[in-house]
This record gives C-alpha cells, structure tokens and sequence, in this order.
C-alpha cells in the first residue's frame, strides 16, 4: 500500500469541472500526513493537454484511449479497476456526481475496498483518514473510518475550496494505455439544456420554492411575489419534476449553481443536493414549516412558518 | 420481458432523528419507517415499462425486522406488482454492500432482464446498491437515471444519466443490466390504503436467502446530529411580522420596493 491520494478527474468539453479541483485541494493538503502524493487520474481520448490543468497534483495518470472518449461507466471501471489494483493508493477521491457514483461504487464492489460516501469533510491523522459524511437528508453526520486504512471516498460538491486544487505546478505525467472495455454501456450524445425564458443563474433576486408549496396554483403567489422584488421564480428538484416550473428553473446538483444577491427559499427543506447549488448566495432567508429543516443551517435569516401564509404579506409589503 | 425492482424502507424523516446511546448509530426505538423515495420512483418505472410492452415486475425487498417489510411488499402488489419476494433476514436494515450480496444471491434464482432500484437512498452511508450489486453480477450499470426505454426486441436500454447544470449523457447499455433511477415519469401511482391491508392478509411474499456479504469495511466511530454551525438569525411573530421584518432585511440591501430593478 502507497500513501497516495488518488483523485477521479471530471471533465466536460475540454475543461477540468470544479469538484475536481475541490477534491484535488484536498488531496494536496492532506498527501504529507498519508505518507504519499496527490494524483490526479484523467480518463479520455486525446486529453493530455487536459493534464497541465491539474497542476496542483504532484503526478498525473493520464489514461487515454478512444474508448475513453465520453465517460461510460463500464469503460472507466474496466480502465481503472487494473490501476487502484496495481498502485494500491490510500484512498481515492471520486466526487459524488452522476458518474462519480458509478465509478466509486463499481471500485468498492470491484477490489473490495470500502467506501464512505457523501463526504463532507476528510482528514489524516495517526489513524489513517477519516471522513465525515452527511446522511439522512443531512438531519445526520456519521465519522467513519477504512477498517483496513484504505478506502474510497466521494465528496458532496462545494465540500472544500476549489481554489486549493487550481494551484499551478508541474506534475510528473504518466500515460498508461486503457484495459480493454467490453462495450456493453455505449455513450451516445451530450444533451444540453434548451435554453429557458429566464436564465436563473444571472438573475440577482430568486424566489426560489420547493414541496411546501402545496399545490401547483400555489406558484402564482411566488410569482407574484418575485415580479414585486424584480426578481424570477426558481425552484428545488420535486417542482421541476411535477412539472410546475421548467426544468431551467430548477436549482441544485442536476440544476443550475446560482450566486444571486438575494435567494428566498420557500417551503424547501435544503437536502444537500439543494444546498449544492445555492450555498453562495449572498443573502438566504428561508421560511419552512419544519423547525429542522436543514435549510436553516445554510440560512442568513430564517423563519418557521407556513409560506403561504408569509408570501401574500410579504408581496403587499414589498410591492406596496 | 421480465423487470426486478428492489426496495428498501429508511426513517420517517418527517420524525426527529435521535442518536443511539452508543453514538454511532440512530436510536431506532421511536423510528417510524417509510419506503425510500427513489426506489418508489424505481417501481412506477418498472410498472410503467411492463404495461407499455408486457412481462412481469418483481419486487425484492430485504428481511429487516425494523419496519414493515410485509407492508412495503404488501404495497408493491397494490401498486400491480406481479411477485414480490422477501430476501434474507437482518435485525435491522443492512450497509449496501451487504444489501447488494443479499440480492445478488437472490438473483440467481430469479429470471430479469432488467433491475431497476432507486439511484441512492438517504441512509447508505457506504455506497449506492445499484452499482454495488451490478459489479458483483457484472452487469451493466448507470447511475442517476431517467428516460428509460428498451429497444433492440427487448435486448438493450437506452437511459439519460444527469449531471451538473442540466446536462445530460444519453447512454445505451445491453439487456440485462442494472439502473439506479433518479425519478420517475409520472409520480408514483397510489395504493389504496385498504388494498394493503386487504393483501398483507391474503397475499404470498416468497422469501428467498440472502447471499453472505463481508459488510461495509467502514467502522462508524460517531453519529451526530450537526450542531447548525449557521448564524441564522431566526424571526419569529405573525406572518405579518415576519413579512414584514423580511421586507425589512431586503430594503436594506436595496430590494424590494426601494428599488425597481
């Protein structure tokens, strides 16, 4: 076993994506007290110029084939399994995306190294690392250590400062040539999201709503309420998914990542998937009926009542 | 063509959570227990793939102790699932790689041409089922998924994976394979309360063995539940009062009506 700290890169048309750097920040910071060194492993096709971007890790894997060429679940497993196996680092960073699950899942299940998911936080001590990680919607942490030292590990988004893992270096490369994969998870198109009505991310006040709004009539009063602020309606993941609001509107880690002035969440309990996308806010006032609701935690100002009773006064107040 | 669902139930967290005297795990004497969102969105799926083309849906659940696993399968049936099997039996509910062993073992027994379960659930600490469970068939597997649908006379699967900012990767995986799915086309149908308890009576819940599993390989030193580390500063009174005091707090920042935009 090597002290290394192996992170997962992430990358989407041509560019590093900020959970990897979170994550890169973080190994960096913690390679001296694990006894080894920060590596970055980049999968895909033609990406070694992508390498110079992870200049904060002391060495790079680039494991490059057209196989590689889009993520594919069974591709990377069959890429990395061989690798992990090999080097046996002491624990590798996979960030807890759509396809950082697939990775660290099949790693775990693969080499039979546990894994600590929905990490939070992440230290070494004399104990070897241990994590914390965020469970129950986040009404819950758990502090867990590797019963065998080593493990696997993926992080909620915005867990650690990005700017940590952008620091600039130069990196001992290393190209390695891709298992061979069998095929049978075929990546076949990108999908971006058609642009919508308003784009949230540039907006400087949302009104932003989730489950406690009842019912779907129940938008007309935010709606009412952000054209009294000058602002627009966004929404948490179950509105977009019952398709009251579009699907542009909707805020979080399958959302967008906004940075308003103002953020209003109504009626939203702020599970971690949420709170990834609004945390940056400059301003958070949440009203929720339910005292615990973890969106507090994140709140500047908070207040515990029914939304449907605060928003008509408030837009008589503000549009007054 | 034949779909397997799993399923688990995981605490009420409309319930306060409390901590166990040992500290590191929750005290599961006044839990109430509810079926895990996502598997439920794994189910409609399920239903909704099997009305659209014909075959049969079986629904596995794991034999835990705590909760109602007869109730959550009971439920399954209401909901027009063909056969529902019990997995196992554990004092309370499992870590996922235990979980995923108890099925896998289960599977070998059972005919599927795809598994569907719910992308993660709010209490598994050591990793999602789906991806364990298909690394140990080796299976086919995606994560996060919406979108399904078959093709090819039944022998592959297209899906949409999610990811950050709306983007998506559009993915085609061969029959059999496993899908973690991330919500459901249309929401879960409703069960009749009344059916339920109508088929908890008369209903036959196979039971299957669980295969052995080594378990998470994590050890829990602490559970806690977070201190807020936020300065929320909390308003109370009337709605009124609290409107006002928001209304307050964003005119000093120069929104609302102070400003137009």
């Amino acid at each position: 076993m090597s002290g290394d700290i192996f992170v997962i890169a992430e990358h989407r048309d041509g560019a590093i994506l900020d959970p990897t750097y979170e994550l890169l920040g973080r190994a960096r910071a913690l390679a001296a007290a694990s006894g080894g060194e920060a590596v970055a492993v980049l999968l895909g096709s033609g990406v070694a110029g992508l390498a110079v971007s992870l200049g904060a890790a002391a060495r790079v894997l680039v494991v490059d084939g057209p196989g590689l060429a889009a993520f594919s679940p069974s591709a990377y497993q069959a890429a990395l399994v061989p690798i992990v196996r090999e080097r046996q680092p002491a624990l590798v960073l996979v960030a807890n995306s759509g396809s950082g699950m697939d990775v660290a899942a099949g790693l775990s299940a693969a080499l039979d190294l546990p894994l600590a998911a929905y990490a939070i936080d992440l230290a070494v001590d004399a104990n070897g690392p241990v994590v914390t990680c965020q469970l129950f919607a986040g009404k819950i942490q758990a502090r867990v250590r590797f019963a065998g030292g080593r493990g696997i590990v993926t992080a909620v988004a915005g867990s650690f400062p990005a700017d940590a893992g952008m620091a600039s270096g130069s990196p001992v490369i290393e190209t390695i040539a891709p298992a061979a994969s069998d095929d049978r998870v075929r990546f076949i198109d990108l999908l971006r999201p058609e642009a919508g009505d308003v784009d949230i991310t540039r907006e400087s006040i949302l009104v932003s709503v989730g489950r406690g709004i009842g019912e779907q009539d129940n938008i007309e009063l935010v709606e009412a309420l952000a054209a009294a602020l000058g602002g627009a309606v966004s929404s948490s993941r179950p509105i977009a998914d019952l398709g009251w609001l579009p699907r542009t509107r909707q805020v979080g880690k399958s959302g967008l990542k906004v940075k308003p002035r103002a953020y209003l969440a109504l009626g939203i309990s702020g599970a971690p998937e949420h709170l990834e996308g609004m945390r940056g806010a400059e301003l958070i006032i949440a009203v929720n009926s339910d005292p615990r609701a973890p969106i507090f935690s994140v709140a500047h100002y908070g207040a515990v009542a029914d939304l449907l009773d605060v928003v008509p006064a408030l837009t008589a107040r503000v549009g007054g | 063509m034949d779909f397997v669902v799993l399923l688990k139930q995981v605490p009420d967290l409309a319930e306060e959570l409390e901590i166990d005297a040992d500290g590191t795990g929750l005290d599961r004497e006044w839990l109430s227990f509810v079926p895990s969102e996502w598997d439920e969105y794994a189910l409609e799926e399920a239903l909704i793939l099997r009305d659209g083309r014909g075959g049969t849906v079986t629904c596995l659940a794991l034999g835990v102790e705590t909760g109602d696993v007869d109730e959550l399968l009971a439920t399954c049936l209401a909901r027009g699932a063909d056969r529902v099997i019990k997995v196992g039996s554990f004092e309370q509910g499992p870590d996922s790689h235990t979980a995923a062993a108890a099925f896998a073992g289960a599977l070998a027994d059972i005919q599927y041409d795809l598994v569907l379960t719910g992308v993660q659930a709010i209490d598994d600490l050591d990793g999602q089922v789906g991806p364990l469970l298909a690394a140990r068939l080796d299976l086919p597997h995606i994560s996060v998924v919406t979108h399904i649908a078959i093709h090819g006379h039944g022998k592959t699967v297209t899906v949409h994976q999610e990811y950050a900012g709306g983007v998506v990767g559009e993915f085609e995986a061969q029959l059999p394979a496993v899908l973690g799915v991330q919500t459901s086309r249309e929401t879960p149908r409703y069960a009749p309360v009344s059916r339920v308890r109508q088929l908890m009576k008369t209903a036959t819940i196979e039971t299957a063995g669980g295969g052995g599993g080594g378990g998470s390989g994590l050890v829990v030193e602490a559970m806690t539940v977070p201190v807020s580390s936020s300065t929320a500063e909390m308003i109370t009174g009337s709605p009124q009062a609290i409107a006002e005091r928001i209304a307050a707090i964003l005119a000093e920042r120069g929104i609302g009506s102070v400003v137009a935009r």
